[in-house]
């Protein structure tokens, strides 16, 4: 019941002042929820991905397997590369709490870097599947296998994007709270797309390539 | 450099031409006419750049009303296809242009008519009745709307050029798989629900942030109104549920367009796994329109028989668990698909206990009115009418819900006939009731009650005139979608009693239409004025700013003691005047107008366009527009504007002065 | 139903202290990124090591899959420190609801639809591997 005082306290100046333009505290703004919310829907998007993955898996149509089209050590690689990205992420993040802007713009731009060798290996990987005729034409397995992974890299590249546009801004202008929600909500999604990698490395590849 | 576009796309069969030329007609009259009176810089500047929810929610309502006439004349045209086909006889329409017609029906009226009215309200009313200024994202939700709009468009689009889906509202493969459907008709569909589907989630993402994060202090979340808990729940089901119809259609489009084998009937692909997703979203959807409808009920209810909410908790709680339930029927739309008993019987108690939260509704809505000093104004009406043909369309759904059954009556007229009862009678005179309660608040007068009574009378007898007879005909095993059947049935009597409920619906429509019209007729609309802003005798905080309200909502952010704040504050406050002359006002800051989301939807559309066609290029124009709109609208920092704190102070004297004189 | 209320619209406007921000320190990210490494490079080795039955390898793998979940929503998301803000848990929470509803009861289904679909010969193969007849 101390909670229900707290909240009448609250509720006694008449005029609200709308922080949310002004905080930049993860769990505070509006914004920043609102993109948390977004993050949540986006998940949900990769889970039907997952499920219709997980239904089509063994309906290869006599083409080639998982077990025999997966190379787990180029994967792995991906994997720790996008992993390492997530860290500095956060390290870039630190970095822009501090307002420290040469720290922010070395981090996000190793993440930026360690993001586009992630996509470098995996449109690699697709190349050299399409090259050898295993498309996604081929079967229901390689069409829920093309979409999940590539749906993954589009947002990826976007996040790069993203990344790209924020870096830019950094550069040139001052650390306002508006771009500081900005990065906050970036590194979010960033942080959000590796764990979605962490599914698929071992959902699609690991269990895949038993 | 055209992909599939050619003349032939334009040319069309007589009934098809004839509406076409009719649609440009009118369109061209509008076009005059705003030229005639110079009004397009002022729709411009006052309308479609607008940031106001208030505004949007009025033009989603206006193109929801639009929507309702092209879905409305889908629906004469199978009504009259239907009683004169039989026989040698083969009716108006081709079979080909029989199934465009009722998957375009299907289509419009739950995306852009049933969803349109739906987020028209909640723009209208939310922001207001819990206390906020705006919504929580303004540019957003311009975007949504525009969203929404490209999407309507393209669906009207394909009447002109090319050709609609026939493959049904929700498009089951392999039917619509290019094999099978290999026009661009399902693409049409695929697009023009793939854009709305986008402006809908992120609609809901807003409101869902707006509620939690918005209200006014002192309006816990059991202090808030009970529409605006329903718009939560709603809000919760859009942003959970349209990501699966996101993917959904994105598969599909990628058997398509890149000969993927995801729904196809070879190549590894499972049909089966689309229909499955498409109802997990489905049937959250089904509810994402009926809760807001079951909100405004409750509004009317209380307001209208000067009671408090009868049960309120258990109100919230049904809500909650409705929603929760909601995600773990879906598999009632195919029983018949060829599950095994365990599932069946898992999702046919799932959906019976569904029905348990809805009664409880239902017999709180009755206690409210018991003992109550009940007026019996139009929005009442509806939701008398709305009580009664719920009550039907619920028990056939927890009739359908059996397996057993529903092998009996799955794919006929039955299912039909009780999908309508509940979308007519239970989500669109929600939203009907809705417009009628909350139309005052938003033009400032209200509307001929003698012409709205009317034209409900008439959408009830025409409504049961023309669902009951398909009752009746799903037992006799007339399938859904027939174009054409045997005089030997006997059906034809029922079919024809059935097309003459759709005219006596039609009656109702144009009365909707004459009421707004004459309502708006200066002569009689000084005699319904509303002054007070509280026309109804009210309850909720939308009632206690002017009608209309200004556009900065509140002047001071009220502070809520009481679930019916604004009841409680009637109470308590004497001399409004008083009031108005202590109070003290500040600056307000509001969002500028911006064209941006009209740019934004409008490449969206292009773009949408363009992969119907296979256009390439002009894909990837739409698409680097949508991208550099966006760019442009993150770089932009001069967003809002100021009402300076004596214009506030005026325009509130103002009001409260002729408030008090009343 | 009170504690669900968040203080929605607070006044708090005081300056964020160093930690307020939601942002973590420097240890938090190490120690997250080096337990991340820690359990990818074990699943990926168990994988290749075929020490252990199929079955087993794939429910480890799974539960390491989710722990390097858990690690990463507390060490780079810091959702430990939400406590403020229970909406953001909530909303998290409602989702993996949600995706435990769509994906395991699409499987299911699907799994049933498929089962029910098979031919004689089919049935008998599937009897024969899956339930021991």
């Amino acid at each position: 019941m101390k909670r229900m005082k707290v909240v009448a306290e609250a509720a006694l100046p008449t005029t609200v002042v709308d922080d949310s333009e002004t905080t930049v505290d993860q769990f505070r703004s509006k914004t920043i929820f609102g993109f948390w919310l977004y993050l949540m829907t986006d998940c949900v998007l990769f889970a039907v991905l997952f499920a219709t993955y997980g239904v089509l898996h063994n309906n290869i149509s006599g083409g080639p397997s998982g077990h025999e089209l997966f190379s787990l050590p180029f994967v792995l690689v991906e994997t720790l590369l996008l992993l390492t990205s997530s860290f500095t992420c956060g390290l870039a993040m630190l970095a822009t709490q501090r307002a420290d802007k040469k720290q922010i713009l070395i981090w996000f731009g190793l993440t930026f870097a360690l993001g586009v060798a992630f996509l470098t290996l995996e449109l690699t990987e697709f190349t050299k599947l399409i090259h050898e005729g295993n498309s996604w034409r081929a079967s229901g397995f390689l069409s829920a296998f093309f979409t999940l992974v590539g749906t993954h890299g589009l947002h990826i590249t976007s996040g790069l994007l993203w990344m790209g546009v924020l870096i830019s801004k950094v550069v040139r202008q001052d650390l306002t709270p508006g771009l500081i929600k900005r990065l906050t909500m970036l590194s979010l999604f960033w942080h959000l797309l590796d764990i979605v990698w962490i599914f698929i490395f071992t959902i699609v590849y690991l269990i895949g390539a038993r | 450099m055209l992909g599939r576009l050619n003349f032939e796309a334009l040319v069309h069969d007589p009934i098809t031409m004839g509406g076409i030329v009719a649609g440009i007609l009118a369109i061209l009259a509008v076009v005059a006419l705003m030229t005639y009176f110079k009004r397009w810089n002022w729709l411009w500047k006052e309308w479609l750049t607008s940031l106001d929810p208030k505004k949007i929610g009025i033009m989603y309502i206006v193109v929801a009303t639009l929507m309702l006439l092209r879905g409305l004349a889908d629906a004469v045209m199978m009504r009259v296809q239907q009683a004169t086909s039989v026989g040698d006889a083969h009716g108006i329409v081709s079979s080909d242009t029989f199934q465009q017609v009722f998957s375009a029906h299907g289509t419009i009226m739950i995306f852009f008519v049933a969803m349109g009215f739906m987020f028209g309200i909640i723009n209208l009313i939310l922001p207001l009745q819990i206390g906020s200024r705006d919504v929580a994202f303004p540019f957003l939700n311009s975007v949504s709307f525009w969203l929404f709009i490209a999407g309507a468009l393209l669906i009207n689009v394909s009447l002109v050029v090319g050709e609609f889906a026939a493959a049904g509202w929700l498009a089951y493969p392999p039917l619509s798989e290019l094999k099978y459907s290999p026009g661009v008709g399902v693409d049409y569909w695929i697009w023009s629900l793939q854009i709305a589907g986008l402006g809908s989630l992120l609609s809901g993402i807003n409101f869902f942030v707006t509620i939690l994060k918005m209200r006014a202090p002192g309006m816990s979340l059991m202090k808030m109104p009970i529409f605006a808990w329903s718009v939560l729940c709603a809000m919760f089901l859009v942003a959970f549920a349209f990501p699966i119809l996101t993917a959904t259609l994105g598969m599909l489009s990628l058997d398509r367009l890149m000969g993927m084998h995801f729904f196809t009937a070879e190549g590894g692909g499972n049909p089966m796994m689309y229909i499955n997703l498409i109802w997990a979203w489905g049937h959250p959807e089904v509810y994402i329109l009926i809760l807001p409808a079951f909100g405004i009920f409750s509004e009317v209810v209380a307001t209208f028989s000067g009671k408090r909410l009868f049960g309120y908790k258990s109100m919230v709680l049904a809500l909650i668990s409705i929603t929760f339930l909601s995600f773990v029927v879906w598999l009632h739309h195919f029983f018949t698909m060829g599950a095994g008993a365990d599932v069946n019987a898992f999702f046919g108690i799932m959906t019976m206990v569904i029905a348990i939260p809805t009664g409880v509704k239902v017999f709180n809505w009755l206690f409210t009115m018991y003992r109550g000093r009940v007026r019996f104004t139009t929005p009442m009406m509806w939701f008398l009418g709305f009580v009664m043909t719920f009550t039907i369309g619920g028990m056939t759904g927890v009739l359908m819900s059996l397996p057993a059954i529903d092998f009996q009556v799955h794919n006929s007229l039955f299912l039909v006939a009780h999908f309508h009862n509940m979308i007519i009678g239970g989500v669109l005179f929600g939203y009907f009731a809705g417009i009628a309660y909350w139309f005052p608040k938003v033009t400032g007068f209200r509307l001929n009650e003698r012409l709205g009574k009317y034209a409900f009378w008439c959408w009830v007898s025409g409504f049961l005139l023309a669902f009951m007879p398909l009752y009746a005909l799903g037992m006799m095993g007339a399938t859904r979608r027939l174009d054409h059947y045997e005089a030997s049935m006997g059906w034809q009597w029922l079919f024809i009693v059935a097309a003459v409920g759709v005219a006596v619906i039609c009656v109702g429509v144009a009365f909707q239409i004459l009421q707004i019209v004459v309502s708006t007729l200066p002569s009689q609309r000084r005699s319904r004025l509303d002054l007070t802003g509280d026309p109804w005798n009210g309850r909720t905080l939308e009632w206690s700013t002017a009608s209309p309200a200004p556009v900065y909502n509140f002047a001071v952010i009220p502070t809520v003691t009481d679930r019916d704040a604004f009841w409680a504050s009637k109470q308590a406050i004497v001399d409004t005047k008083l009031k108005a002359v202590t109070q003290k006002y500040s600056d307000i800051t509001l969002p500028r107008n911006t064209a941006m989301g009209i740019y934004i939807a409008g490449f969206a559309g292009v773009a949408g366009f363009a992969l119907i066609w296979h256009i390439w290029w002009l894909a990837v124009v739409g698409v680097l527009g949508v991208i550099t709109c966006i760019i442009l609208r993150a770089s932009d920092e001069d967003t809002e504007y100021t009402i300076p704190a004596a214009e506030v102070s005026r325009i509130e004297t103002e009001f409260f002065a002729v408030r008090s004189q009343l | 139903m009170a504690q669900l209320d968040d203080k929605h619209q607070s006044q708090d406007s005081q300056p964020d202290s160093a930690d307020a921000a939601g942002h973590g320190s420097i240890r938090s990210y190490t120690i997250g990124f080096v337990l991340s490494i820690a359990l990818t490079l074990e699943a990926f080795i168990l994988v290749l090591n075929h020490s252990f039955s199929h079955p087993v390898v794939l429910v480890l793998i799974l539960i390491m899959a989710v722990v390097q979940l858990l690690v990463q929503l507390f060490f780079f998301l810091h959702l430990d420190r939400a406590a403020k803000a229970p909406w953001n848990i909530i909303v998290l929470l409602c989702m993996g609801v949600v995706i435990s509803i769509v994906v395991f009861g699409s499987l299911w289904i699907m799994q049933n639809l498929n089962y029910h679909m098979l031919s004689p010969a089919e049935t008998e193969k599937y009897m024969q591997k899956n339930e021991d007849l």
